[in-house]
C-alpha cells in the first residue's frame, strides 16, 4: 500500500504540470463546496444565535386557551395557579437548570408616572428566579429580596425601555408608579445580560424581539394579587443546560404542567415555545437557496473525475510496455489494479486537499466582501477529502482495470 | 538422473488471421532436466517466441500439455501462473525492459515486492543478485547511465532475484554488440553452473555451441 502511494507520486511527479491541471477540476470543485458549506454554516449559526440568543437557553411555556394565547379580556373561566410544588417538579426535570414562574400582562392600562400612562407596555409579577432565569441584570438600583416578597412589599423593576417610555428621561429609582391605583416604588433597573441579547439585523427580527419597546415593568409575585385579580395567566420558564435541548425541556415542562392544571378546566392548555424549530425553518430557506449552488459544484466535480479517468487512459496506454513486464515479471492482477487506482485517489485526494484549503480562503473572502459569518466545518473537511477520493475510485476503476486485463505479451511487444 | 524441469506434450498454437487460422506451433514435444542448458535455434517467424512465450506462461496454448517442475500447468489459474511466473521462472527479454526511471537496484527489487519479501530483506537480496552479475558498483545507476550489457545484467539479476528454476531468455544478445553479448553469454554459463537450467533462444550458432544442447525449430516443428 505505501509501496503504491510512493509509486503514485512518482508517476504524478513525473508529469506535475498535466497532473495540476488534472487535479484543477476536482480542486474547483471541493474548493466551490467547501465555500458554499462553510458560509452556509456559517450563516446557520448565526441565524441559531439571532434568534436563541447565546448561553441562556431559556425556554418560555406560555398558557393557551385553545389555539390562543390566553389572555385575560378575552379568556373565560380561572387560569391554573402554578404552585412552588411544581415548581419543584420541573426544576428536577432531565436537562432543566432552572425554573420560574410569572403572572403576565400585555397592553396594560392601568399604570401611570405622574401624568404618563404606560400604554402598551407589560407588567409582570415574578418569583425570586425570574431574574437569573431569564439572563436579566440589575444596571442600578436592586433587585427583589426576600422581605419584599416576605411583607407583600409594593416594589417595582423596569427594564430599560419602560425606563426611557415611562419617565422620558427623569431618573426612575426611587420614584413611584401607580399601578391599579396602588403606589409602588421603584427599587431597580434590569436589562438582559449582554451575552443573552439575540442580535437583531433584519425588520422581521426587530419585531419578533421588540414588540413591545415600551417596555415591561415587574413587580413580586406576591404582591400580584393586591392589583389584579387572578385571572391573569401564569406562564413559565424553564433553562436548559443546553441550547439542542430546549426543545425536549420545554415539552417536557409543558407536559408537567399540563399535567397538575388537568383536562378539566375550559380548555387550558400549556405551550412551550418550540424556538428550535423557529429556527430550523429558517435554517432550511437558507440552505434550500444554497443547495443549487452545491449542485453546480457537485457537477464540476463530476466533470474533474472525468477529466482523472482520462488523464487516467492515457497513462495506461503511455505504460503499457511498462504493465507488461510487471505482469511478465510475476505481478497478479489485483496489483496492476491497486497501483493504478491509488494513483487516481492519490491525485484527486491532493486536489481535493488543495480545494479544501483554496475554499477555506475563498470562504474567507466571501465572508469578508458579502458580509456573511462562516465556519470552519471539520465535517465539511472531511467530507470534501472523503468525496475526492471516492471520485478518484469511480474515475480510477476503470483505467485500472483496463491496466490490469492488458495481455502482457502484447504490452511487451509494444514499445 | 536429474528430474524433467520441463516438460511439453504435443504443444499446438494457432493464431487467428481475421477468419483465418494460422498454425505457429505443430505438435511441440520438449523435454528438459533440471540444470540443463538448451539453444533453440530457428529462423525468423518460425515461433521461437511464441513458444518461449507459452512455456513462460505468457500465453496459452491452443492444445497440449505443459509441465513445469513436475506440475501441470494448464489447469491452473490467472494467479497460479503469475506466482509461476514469479518464483519458477525468470524471463530475461532482448530488449532487457527495464524501468527507465528507477535505479539498477529498484528494478531488480521489483519482483521480490510481488513476493511481499520485507523492504531490508529486499535491499539486501537485490544487492546480492547485482552482485552476482558483476555489476555491485553500479547499484544506483539509471538505466540510462549504463550501457546496453550492462542493462542487460541487470535484467538477467531481475530475472533470478527470486531464485527461479528455469531462466528463459528470447534472444538475449540480440540489441548488443559481441564484446558485450559475449559477457552476457559467460554469465548464463556461469548461473548454469550454479544450478539454474536455462533456456534461450539465439539467431547466432556460435552462442548456440555454448549450450549443452541445441533444438531447432522449423516452421512451428521442432527438429
Ligand atoms: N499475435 C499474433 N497474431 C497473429 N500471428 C502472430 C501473432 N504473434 C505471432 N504471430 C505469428 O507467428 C509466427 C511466429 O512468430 P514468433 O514471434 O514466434 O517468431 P520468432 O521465431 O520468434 O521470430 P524472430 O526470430 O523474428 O523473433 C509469425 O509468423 C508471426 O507472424
Ligand atoms: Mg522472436
Amino acid at each position: 500500500m505505501i509501496e503504491n502511494i510512493r509509486l503514485a507520486f512518482r508517476g504524478i511527479l513525473a508529469h506535475k504540470f498535466r497532473s495540476f491541471l488534472t487535479m484543477l477540476g476536482i480542486i474547483i470543485g471541493i474548493a466551490a463546496i467547501m465555500a458554499i458549506y462553510s458560509v452556509i454554516t456559517g450563516t446557520n449559526e448565526q441565524i441559531k444565535e439571532d434568534l436563541i440568543g447565546s448561553g441562556n437557553n431559556a425556554v418560555t411555556v406560555t398558557l393557551y386557551q385553545g389555539d390562543y394565547q390566553y389572555e385575560a379580556e378575552y379568556g373565560s373561566g380561572t387560569p391554573p395557579i402554578l404552585t412552588q410544588k411544581l415548581k419543584d417538579r420541573v426544576k428536577s426535570l432531565a436537562h432543566v437548570t432552572g425554573a420560574t414562574f410569572y403572572y403576565s400582562r400585555d397592553y396594560t392600562q392601568n399604570v401611570f408616572y405622574m401624568n404618563t400612562r404606560f400604554s402598551g407596555g407589560k407588567i409582570y409579577g415574578v418569583d425570586s428566579d425570574y431574574l437569573e432565569t431569564c439572563a436579566y441584570q440589575v444596571i442600578g438600583g436592586r433587585g427583589f429580596v426576600p422581605q419584599d416578597y416576605a411583607r407583600f412589599a409594593k416594589v417595582a423593576l423596569v427594564d430599560a425601555n419602560a425606563s426611557e417610555s415611562l419617565f422620558q428621561g427623569v431618573h426612575p429609582l426611587g420614584k413611584t408608579i401607580e399601578i391599579g391605583q396602588e403606589p409602588f416604588v421603584v427599587v431597580g433597573i434590569i436589562d438582559k445580560k449582554a451575552d443573552a441579547m439575540p442580535k437583531v439585523e433584519t425588520m422581521m427580527e426587530f419585531n419578533e424581539y421588540y414588540s413591545s419597546t415600551v417596555g415591561t415593568i415587574f413587580i413580586p409575585d406576591k404582591s400580584w394579587p393586591t392589583v389584579f385579580k387572578f385571572d391573569e395567566p401564569m406562564n413559565a420558564v424553564v433553562k436548559a443546560d443546553n441550547t439542542d435541548n430546549m426543545s425536549t425541556v420545554g415539552k417536557a415542562a409543558a407536559d408537567v404542567l399540563n399535567e397538575s392544571i388537568g383536562s378539566a378546566t375550559s380548555n387550558f392548555v400549556y405551550k412551550a415555545d418550540d424556538i428550535l424549530e423557529k429556527v430550523r425553518n429558517t435554517q432550511q430557506l437558507q440552505q434550500s437557496t444554497n443547495m443549487l449552488l452545491i449542485v453546480v459544484a457537485a457537477i464540476s466535480l463530476v466533470v474533474g473525475g472525468i477529466g482523472v479517468a482520462n488523464i487516467m487512459l492515457v497513462t495506461v496506454t503511455e505504460r503499457t510496455s511498462e504493465i507488461g513486464l510487471k505482469k511478465a515479471i510475476g505481478a497478479r492482477k489485483r496489483t496492476i489494479r491497486a497501483q493504478f487506482l491509488t494513483e487516481a485517489i492519490v491525485l484527486t485526494s491532493l486536489g481535493g486537499i488543495i480545494g479544501v484549503l483554496g475554499g477555506l480562503g475563498l470562504s474567507k473572502i466571501v465572508s469578508n466582501v458579502m458580509e456573511v459569518p462562516t465556519a470552519l466545518s471539520l465535517t465539511a473537511i472531511a467530507v470534501a477529502v472523503s468525496v475526492s477520493m471516492l471520485t478518484g475510485i469511480i474515475s480510477g476503476l476503470f483505467p485500472a482495470i483496463k491496466a490490469s486485463n492488458l495481455n502482457p505479451i502484447d504490452a511487451l511487444r509494444s514499445e | 538422473m536429474a528430474k524433467w524441469i520441463l516438460e511439453l506434450q504435443d504443444i499446438y498454437k494457432d493464431y487467428m488471421q481475421g477468419k483465418l487460422v494460422v498454425p505457429v506451433l505443430k505438435a511441440v514435444n520438449f523435454r528438459m532436466r533440471e540444470g540443463e542448458y538448451v539453444a533453440i535455434m530457428g529462423p525468423s517467424g518460425s515461433g521461437k517466441s511464441t513458444l518461449m512465450n507459452i512455456i513462460g506462461c505468457l500465453d496459452l496454448p491452443t492444445k497440449g500439455k505443459i509441465f513445469l517442475d513436475g506440475n501441470d500447468i494448464s489447469t491452473y489459474s490467472e494467479n497460479e501462473l503469475s506466482d509461476i511466473r514469479l518464483k519458477t521462472i525468470g524471463f530475461v527479454f532482448q530488449r532487457f525492459h527495464l524501468l527507465a526511471r528507477q535505479s539498477a537496484l529498484a528494478n531488480v527489487e521489483m519482483p521480490l515486492g510481488y513476493a511481499h519479501v520485507p523492504r531490508r530483506e529486499r535491499r539486501e537480496r537485490a544487492f546480492r543478485a547485482l552482485e552476482r552479475v558483476g555489476l555491485a558498483d553500479r547499484v544506483n545507476f539509471l538505466p540510462n547511465q549504463l550501457s546496453g550489457g550492462q542493462m542487460q545484467r541487470v535484467a538477467i539479476a531481475r530475472a533470478i532475484v527470486n531464485n527461479p528454476k528455469l531462466l528463459l531468455a528470447d534472444e538475449p544478445t540480440g540489441a548488443l554488440d559481441s564484446k558485450s553479448g559475449a559477457q552476457v553469454m559467460d554469465l548464463f554459463e556461469k548461473l548454469n553452473e550454479e544450478g539454474v537450467s536455462v533456456l534461450m533462444i539465439t539467431h547466432d550458432r556460435n552462442i548456440a555451441r555454448q549450450a549443452g544442447r541445441m533444438v531447432t525449430i522449423f516452421d512451428g516443428e521442432l527438429r
